[in-house]
């Protein structure tokens, strides 16, 4: 069977999602190949959820300007998908003398990037913002937010995909080639061909090998694409600490960082994250999630110095996040984005490097390519384009006492709690299993209703959504999966027949 | 919002909440809501399938969902109300609480409250076990709720980390339904389960129990678990080097600690303590918020049913007094403090001493000592124990004790 699109978009992160959203505006057929069983599993779930103002970015870069317009774009963005966001603003801190001249120099460039309402706070103004902050001087961003970065790709996706995108996951590009017509073909693991005139490779971590399958090893102004995988490691802290961080808090970075510098982040939905640290990784392993002892003692170390107050038992996960970096590991720092249409490769728009701030930048990289794809396709506005999610952004649980009585009246199940930590209800748990792409992996469910993220991880709802599966889903020991392919959870029923 | 009203609701159907419902009820308490989270009573005994509970407290072994019979037949035959399916989202200081269930949130406001959630089991997280995130790495209490209660097999190789009671119990559960159990390793120097659980569910089935060892590393590239890395431990519990072994298998369990669930306790703004991570309690077990009681693992972590089930029956008696007006609320009260090898001590304070039952833990296993319990340099009360451990919780019966001239009570092993 082959499948014939218009544009076809390799990777389900963030990027491609927001890419698909933006082109399911107009009358052109869409597809998105996803390897994994659901969008969202790599780098665009695995990262700090911070949407960056755009200081950190060099004058006149990529990374500058998309960066500074993404994150214009996103409260429209957010409230249009029902995704909760938290301007909470930043404050990049200087300890000591030694790190004023790089916060200097940080504070010319946000303003050559045109960063909205950036101030210079002597510590006593920080202590209003964040009682008990250290440092002598900090620069305050108040666009920097916090967003829920899962939450963003899945509802970009839901959203394109109501509007005419067609999903494929499990579906790994395996060959890429064009023919005398012009046309793409890309084949994939399970067997399927697509035939389309646009082909845009935002396949993150994996950018590089795509672009291979193409044939295109270097960017147009002869950039190697080589991706350099770099690991992040973090820990997630007990939502019992919800509020003692008003607002980010980051590090003066050095020049040669890998990323931002270890930090504290106080996520969207009430946790606290600590990390990334940034190790290169072998490149062939690019998805190599494995956290470490050392990383995980120093992250730890951290915490206990930047928050007196907590405990082992506030410690209640841990995770690690590959950045898909352009820069080898000898020389550190950050390279720009690379995204372009491919000067040898009619119709070849390559995404390579799109690491932080790809989150912030994900709605402006999507307006970038559109214009690209504008050039081949024109771009004719759909009638019936669906802007709006319909529902609540966040959780049942932030909403009022009084809604969420309004609400339990319309639909009972509001009312049954499943993940006991969390308060996530059987409706919005349902409302998982049923998302509209298709995905059933327990890790598909936790992503949407956040079921299983609390201080238990898992341990109360697991039985109760296992028992869900089966009664009303009719799942066999065997269709329980936890994530990727492979990831089955259980190997059979203990009694033989029925139970 | 609906707002009802009762004398007394106890948090949580488990055992602690079904003794102390009908110890309430028996003690005069008519208006008594019970509110349990699941579709029935009984708590974690219901996936308890194996023996042994009730040997104190009916001098016979029953299974877990035989012993919370005994005690449903009695909260049935008492008529005590019970709201199933129903979660306590909030419990405020004026005694309010909100519940949950399907198709229906309100406000219940109560005279007094007994506390009985129970507890939580500690997880990877907690532990920060380096490695893979794979399929097939489960708490213990989960899988046997999987086995005994879904009818589903989480693995068939399987490797148990920390010698908690529930990993014991699993360890044998898993080997009789055909899986492999490798071993169990515990971090500690020494068990934390049980003796009768070493020996009837590890020794009479061959298998290993290791010692000072830990997981050290989790491998499941692949998405399921393929093996971990083990590795002696030092005194300081950190991996000897030269140690590591890989050890293939499907499936870890973990069963590393309980956690007793205090967050509505602690939304309640009530004092905990750092110990036992329960509420600070009086011999009645009252906490420091006039009118909430608590008792069983939400107040610290048992060993035995049995002990449990007393202990909230002293609550739910504790809670009727207080709503007929007949406990006493303000005088004297004595610290209870934990002395040499002692590392903590229920209750924390003594308000009335007219029949005092002091439960401890030890600090490591020891033999032939003495257990004192003083006030000051006098001796109240002193025993010979031969064999102590910290799985073990050992229990100190006071009787009456004059409050009036005691300034304090510290108990100590010598």
């Amino acid at each position: 069977m082959k499948y014939r699109f218009n544009v076809l978009i390799i990777g389900g992160g963030v990027v491609g999602n927001a890419i698909a959203r933006e082109l399911s505006r107009f009358r052109m057929t869409v597809a998105l190949l996803e390897k994994e069983s659901d969008v969202g599993m790599e780098t665009s779930c695995r990262n700090s959820g911070v949407l960056h103002s755009g200081i950190n970015y060099e004058a006149g870069t990529l990374r500058a300007k998309l960066s500074v317009s993404g994150n214009a774009m996103m409260d429209k963005l957010c409230s249009e998908l029902k995704v909760k966001i938290k301007r909470i603003g930043k404050l990049t801190t200087a300890i000591d003398e030694n790190d004023l001249p790089g916060l200097k120099r940080l504070m010319e460039q946000g303003t050559a990037n045109r960063v909205p309402d950036l101030v210079i706070l002597n510590n006593h103004e920080m202590q209003k913002i964040q009682p008990g902050i250290e440092g002598i001087a900090a620069i305050w961003s108040p666009t920097s937010a916090v967003i829920s970065p899962y939450g963003l790709t899945i509802a970009l996706a839901e959203n394109a995909h109501a509007n005419g995108v067609e999903y494929f996951l499990k579906s790994e590009v395996l060959t890429v080639k064009k023919d005398e017509s012009g046309k793409f073909t890309v084949t994939t693991s399970n067997g399927e061909a697509f035939s389309a005139d646009i082909l845009i490779n935002a396949a993150g971590l994996s950018s590089c090998r795509i672009s291979g399958l193409a044939g295109v090893n270097e960017g147009n102004n002869g950039e190697s694409l080589k991706i350099w995988p770099c690991r992040g490691e973090y820990f997630v802290l007990d939502n019992r600490l919800d509020g003692t961080l008003k607002t980010l808090v980051y590090p003066v970075p050095g020049a040669k960082d890998a990323g931002l510098g270890i930090h504290l982040t106080p996520t969207v939905d009430g946790n606290i994250l600590i990390g990334p640290s940034a190790e290169y990784i072998p490149e062939e392993t690019p998805e190599d999630y494995r956290v470490t002892a050392p990383v995980l003692e120093d992250l730890r170390r951290e915490a206990h110095k930047l928050l007196p107050d907590i405990k082992m038992s506030d410690f209640i996960r841990n995770f690690a996040g590959n950045r898909p970096k352009l820069t080898p590991p000898a020389e550190g720092g950050n390279a720009d984005f690379i995204i372009e249409e491919t000067k040898s490769l009619n119709g070849f728009i390559n995404l390579i490097g799109i690491e932080s701030p790809g989150l912030t930048s994900a709605p402006a990289i999507a307006e970038k390519v559109r214009d690209i794809v504008s050039k081949h396709i024109p771009l004719e506005e759909k009638e019936k384009f669906l802007a709006e999610c319909s529902g609540f952004a966040g959780h049942f649980s932030d909403l009022s006492k009084e809604e969420q009585e309004r609400l339990i009246k319309l639909e009972p199940e509001y009312g049954e709690i499943i993940c006991r930590c969390e308060k996530i209800t059987k409706k919005e748990v349902r409302d998982a299993i049923e998302n509209s792409l298709g995905a059933r992996t327990l890790a598909s469910i936790k992503y949407r209703a956040r079921n299983g993220m609390g201080r238990c991880q898992g341990g109360f709802c697991t039985p109760r959504i296992v028992r869900i599966l089966r009664d009303e889903y009719g799942f066999t020991p065997e269709d329980y999966v936890l994530r990727e392919a492979g990831s089955n959870l259980f190997t059979g029923n203990v009694m033989k027949g029925k139970d | 919002m609906i707002r009802e009203k009762h004398d007394l609701v106890i948090i949580g159907g488990g055992p602690a909440g079904l003794a102390a419902a009908a110890a309430a009820k028996e003690t005069g308490c008519n208006d008594i809501l019970l509110i349990e989270r699941d579709r029935i009573l009984g708590g974690i005994l219901n996936q308890c399938i194996h023996d042994g509970f009730g040997v104190h407290a009916f001098n016979e072994a029953l299974s877990g969902p035989e012993y919370a019979d005994r005690f449903i037949q009695k909260i049935r035959g008492l008529s005590i109300q019970v709201m199933d399916k129903t979660i306590v989202l909030d419990l405020s200081k004026d005694k309010v609480l909100c519940v949950s269930r399907m198709g229906e949130i309100k406000e219940i406001k109560a005279k007094a409250v007994v506390l009985a959630m129970g507890c939580r089991e500690r997880t990877r997280g907690a532990l920060a076990i380096p490695g893979h995130r794979p399929a097939g790495v489960y708490t213990a209490g989960t899988v046997q709720n999987l086995v005994n209660l879904e009818n589903i097999m989480p693995g068939k190789h399987v490797v148990i980390l920390g010698s908690g009671d529930i990993g014991l119990i699993m360890a044998r559960r898993l080997t009789l339904e055909g899986a492999k159990v490798e071993a169990v390793f515990e971090v500690l120097p020494y068990s934390s389960g049980l003796q009768r659980n070493i020996q009837q569910c590890l020794e009479d089935y061959g298998i290993p129990l290791h010692l000072s060892t830990t997981v050290i590393d989790i491998y499941g590239p692949k998405g399921r678990l393929e093996g971990v890395t083990v590795a002696q431990v030092d005194d300081e519990r950190k991996p000897v080097k030269g140690t590591e072994r890989f050890v293939s298998c499907d499936t870890l369990l973990l069963s590393v600690g309980l956690i007793p669930e205090n967050e509505l306790t602690r939304e309640a703004g009530i004092v905990m303590c750092d110990v036992t991570q329960g509420a600070d309690v009086d011999d009645r077990c009252m906490t420091k918020l006039p009118g909430v009681f608590a008792c069983g693992n939400v107040l610290h972590v048992h060993d035995l049913v049995d002990f449990v089930s007393m202990e909230a029956e002293r609550a739910g008696k504790s809670a009727a007094l207080y709503v007929a007006g007949k406990l006493a609320i303000s005088g004297k009260e004595i610290p209870v403090r934990p002395g040499k090898n002692v590392r903590y001590v229920v209750p924390q304070r003594i308000k009335q001493g007219d029949e005092v039952s002091l439960a401890f833990r030890v600090t490591s296993p020891m033999r032939d000592r003495i257990i004192e319990v003083c006030d000051g340099g006098s001796v109240l009360m002193s025993r010979k124990e031969a064999r102590m451990h910290p799985a073990e919780m050992v229990w100190v019966d006071m009787g009456k004790l004059d409050i009036g001239k005691i300034d304090s009570l510290e108990v100590r092993v010598r």
